[in-house]
């Protein structure tokens, strides 16, 4: 079996390093608004022992500048495209579905349901999902956070609404303060954390929610090498997308790839048949695959 | 994996081997063995892997000697703490040059530094032949790193670089500490100043290195680090 390794949203800039863009089985964007974001002031980032804050807030060009200036050049890299979408409301996510549904160029559309820097949605993730929905008819895969005490509740609910796929997770919302002044580092105050201390976590979302729904589903939080991207596999995973690590590591598409095709084999021919949700035993029933 | 040939632009990521370090008053000189990573433009960055760190940390390049690569580090956290405590042998990932260096077209370069913003002028003063250099610390200690730049002079706080600007300074090439770069920005005309933010990736990547530059939040480690100016 092949796992389709992707950049996760917000980690990768394709037209500044088209090489790394290249890499991937798939890129995908960062997320896209109805109109165009200057972001959050800075300090926007702060490193932590284990991960790392940021608080971006979805600095983009807006969707009528990405269609005309960004996805053109997008789409000369010749690697299939994934649009994130986000919003503050049912009729935002729709605004830009609906903008992208006649693109070509657009395989997939991530719905970033879950960002912890700006402000949320009235609506509920299933609302979204079905205005999104309403609005499109390509693939859609919702993003959810790890920061509900029911994720797999959200699945199915998404799922419900119209879902094509999962990707899990978002970052979850964390704070670091200065040692000296005591105020918080990042100007905004918490941050989004993302990087090796949300392995855990995303892995038990994943193995959650592909109990839960038989979608596929892109696990991301923490990778850093073929070992992380096997466990998400395990949990039920059927892409891994990569975030923190790259910005360490630009190289890091090809070698996660490599390890993880060397951990494969090194386990033997059958294991590689069975290994999608293999750490549910035999208690999950076997899931769509990735398209 | 040495020299895997990432490239984006001009940058190489490569695992370096540490050369002998030397202290140069409360900073260290990291030297690393140079692979095949191209030194650059002054004023450009590299991004060093910290060992035991999550992110990489960008230093710009001090001094290129034939077959090396050398870093002044000021250790004020746990990354620069990381690479000031490097040995011998040990090898770090290395990824650049990255960003935008000075423009060495100039017709009468005084350069200008504060604290650990000498690190890129040695580099910058040999591409340029040795122009005039200002440099300030803030005590004796720090100024002990004035070795690097032989004829420079030297202001120890609470006297300023500022102090020292002659009337028509020409072309200050600076890099400083973010007071004395606006001080710099305010009094001359014609200015390339070097500015810092915290990096994640240094390629463009993250969007955490932002800074305001006419009115709009752009990527330091894609538009800069150096930023010109003419009035
Ligand atoms: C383009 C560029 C070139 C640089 N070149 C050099 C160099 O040649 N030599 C050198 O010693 N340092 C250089 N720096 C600064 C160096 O990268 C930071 O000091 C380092 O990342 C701090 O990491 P740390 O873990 O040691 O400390 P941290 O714990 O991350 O930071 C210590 C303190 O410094 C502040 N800080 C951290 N990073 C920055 C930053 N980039 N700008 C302003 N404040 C910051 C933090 O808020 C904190 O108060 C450069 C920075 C940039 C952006
Ligand atoms: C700097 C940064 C910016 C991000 N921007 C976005 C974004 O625009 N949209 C989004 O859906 N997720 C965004 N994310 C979240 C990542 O896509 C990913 O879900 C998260 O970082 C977990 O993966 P990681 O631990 O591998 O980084 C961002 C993460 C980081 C670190
Ligand atoms: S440091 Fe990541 S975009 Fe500049």
């Amino acid at each position: 079996m092949t796992v389709p390794i992707l950049n996760a949203s917000g980690c990768l800039d394709a037209l500044v390093a088209p090489e790394v863009a290249r890499s991937l089985d798939a890129f995908v964007t960062k997320t896209v608004t109805p109109l165009p974001r200057e972001g959050n002031p800075p300090p926007r980032i702060a490193e932590t022992e284990h991960g790392m804050l940021n608080s971006i807030g979805l600095q983009n060009p807006g969707v009528d500048g990405f269609l005309e200036h960004h996805l053109p050049k997008l789409a000369s890299l010749e690697v299939p495209i994934w649009v994130s979408v986000g919003g503050f409301s049912a009729g935002d996510f729709a605004q830009v579905c609906s903008a992208l549904d006649s693109c070509d160029d657009v395989a997939t559309v991530e719905l970033n349901l879950s960002c912890p820097n700006v402000e949320e949605a009235p609506e509920t993730s299933a609302e979204l999902v079905a205005a999104a929905r309403g609005a499109t008819s390509k693939v859609l895969y919702a993003k959810l956070s790890p920061a509900t005490s029911d994720v797999a509740e959200s699945a199915r609910a998404v799922a419900d609404a119209g879902a094509d796929g999962l990707s899990l997770v978002n970052t979850i919302r964390g704070l670091q303060l200065d040692a000296d002044t005591l105020r918080p580092q990042i100007a905004n105050g918490p941050g989004g954390y993302s990087g090796p201390a949300l392995r855990p976590i995303a892995l038990a979302c994943v193995y959650a929610c592909a109990a839960a729904v038989d979608l596929p589903i892109v696990g991301m939080g923490g990778v850093t090498c073929g070992r992380d991207a096997l466990d998400l596999v395990s949990a039920g995973a059927s892409a891994v997308a990569l975030g923190t690590l790259l910005f360490s590591d630009p190289e890091a598409p090809a070698r996660v790839r490599a390890e993880l095709e060397a951990e494969v084999r090194r386990r033997g021919q059958g294991f590689a048949a069975g290994l999608r949700g293999a750490a549910h035993g035999s208690t999950m029933s076997r899931p769509a695959s990735a398209e | 994996m040495p020299g895997s040939g990432l490239v984006l632009g001009r940058a190489r990521r490569e695992r370096l081997q540490v050369g002998e370090s030397e202290t140069v008053g409360p900073y260290t000189l990291l030297r690393l063995e140079r692979g095949s990573l191209d030194p650059g433009i002054p004023g450009q960055f590299f991004m060093l892997e910290a060992p035991g760190r999550v992110l990489p940390r960008p230093m710009s390049l001090c001094q290129a000697p034939p077959g090396e690569l050398a870093f002044l580090i000021e250790p004020v956290g746990p990354g620069t703490r990381a690479l000031c405590a490097l040995e011998e042998r040990d090898a770090i990932h290395v990824l650049g040059p990255l960003g935008n260096g000075f423009d060495l077209d100039v017709e009468r370069p005084l350069l200008v530094a504060g604290g650990i913003g000498i690190a890129p002028m040695p580099y910058l003063s040999d591409a340029l032949g040795s122009p005039p250099a200002i440099l300030g610390f803030r005590s004796e200690r720090h100024a002990e790193a004035a070795v690097l730049l032989t004829d420079a002079e030297v202001v120890v706080e609470p006297r300023l670089v500022t102090e020292l600007l002659p009337e028509d300074p020409g072309d200050v090439l600076a890099c400083g500490p973010e007071p004395m770069l606006e001080a710099i920005r305010a009094l001359v005309p014609r200015t390339q100043l070097a500015w810092e933010a915290p990096m994640a990736c240094g390629y463009g990547a993250c969007y955490g290195c932002v800074v305001e530059v006419d009115g709009h939040y752009e990527r330091l480690c894609i538009a800069g680090p150096v930023l010109r100016e003419a009035a």
